[in-house]
């Protein structure tokens, strides 16, 4: 999340916007973007049904065996086609922008 | 250091009891110097453990393998590893084969609580098989920003030449 910040400027100059989902509510997200300093837009999808339709569930995952998101990046172009994703085996390790960025110059147009 | 406790020590000694007997003995039991080295080496291991949520895991170079905080466990073990064979080959002098071997042992269940961590229980997330991959369409959606605005995906798609959309677990 710190890295997609960073590399926000990078992101929204080749017209591209960051999103970030999750099942927190708005309240709680909007304590997370204060603190960190997060400026793009954090979505929340508290019943994980958006979570559930892209495959990303990670069912009793979190507190209280709620099902919440397992990490997960996907780049979706103007179509709404998939161009890329990235699905880390390990909570530690997600995509780098760099990566993404990367995958977005693959994109042409 | 330990000359200036033995000089205090039987100072106060002698200005308390005229007739200190324990003074030879006190002299050698001050005269043992603190093992620096196992607690220096048992305080590197507890910020191995500590750092790497709060500094190490927020840089790239540093979170996919934790080599900042291996080397930290590498130093403090080592450390450690001079304070307790000092203690034990020279007892006189040094203390700590107790703490030190205590300390140790710590060490190594703090080591092994890392790496299990690392190695095991970041790992436990479900398999991706069921994810949408590359070609697919992605299922259109609207959802509540922070503000508690509905923002829908086919207005992002709309204005953007693409979007990055990335799931994350909650800060729950």
């Amino acid at each position: 999340m710190r890295g997609f910040e960073q590399y926000l400027s990078e992101f929204h100059d080749r017209g591209v916007e960051v999103v970030a989902i999750s099942v927190d509510s708005p309240a709680e997200s909007q304590k997370l973007c204060q603190s960190r300093g997060y400026s793009f837009p954090f979505l929340s999808d508290p019943n994980a049904q958006v979570i559930r339709q892209y495959g990303v569930l990670h069912p009793k995952g979190g507190e209280d065996d709620k099902d919440i998101a397992r990490p997960a990046e996907f780049l979706v172009d103007t179509t709404g086609t998939i161009r890329w994703v990235n699905l880390t085996d390990d909570i530690r390790v997600r995509a780098r922008p760099e990566a993404v960025l990367e995958a977005i110059s693959r994109l042409g147009g | 250091m330990s000359c200036k406790h033995a000089r205090f020590v039987s100072i106060a000694c002698t200005a308390r009891l005229p007739s200190c007997g324990t003074l030879e003995y006190e002299d050698r039991f001050v005269k043992r110097h603190w093992n620096v080295p196992i607690w220096a080496g048992f305080a590197i291991v507890i910020v191995a453990l500590v750092s790497y949520i709060p500094i190490f895991a927020q840089f790239p170079v540093t979170r996919d393998v934790p080599w900042a905080d291996y080397l930290l466990f590498l130093l403090g073990g080592g450390l450690i590893a001079v304070g307790v064979k000092r203690a034990f080959q020279n007892p006189e002098h040094y203390r700590g084969k107790i703490s030190g071997s205590i300390l140790a042992v710590l060490s190594v269940l703090l080591l092994g609580i890392f790496v299990g961590s690392i190695l095991y229980l970041a790992k436990q997330i479900p398999s991706a098989e069921r994810a949408l991959h590359t070609g697919q369409l992605a299922p259109p959606f609207v959802l509540q920003d922070i503000a508690g605005k509905q923002v829908a995906s086919s207005e992002l798609l709309k204005r953007h030449r693409a979007v990055v959309m990335v799931f994350y677990r909650g800060y729950w």
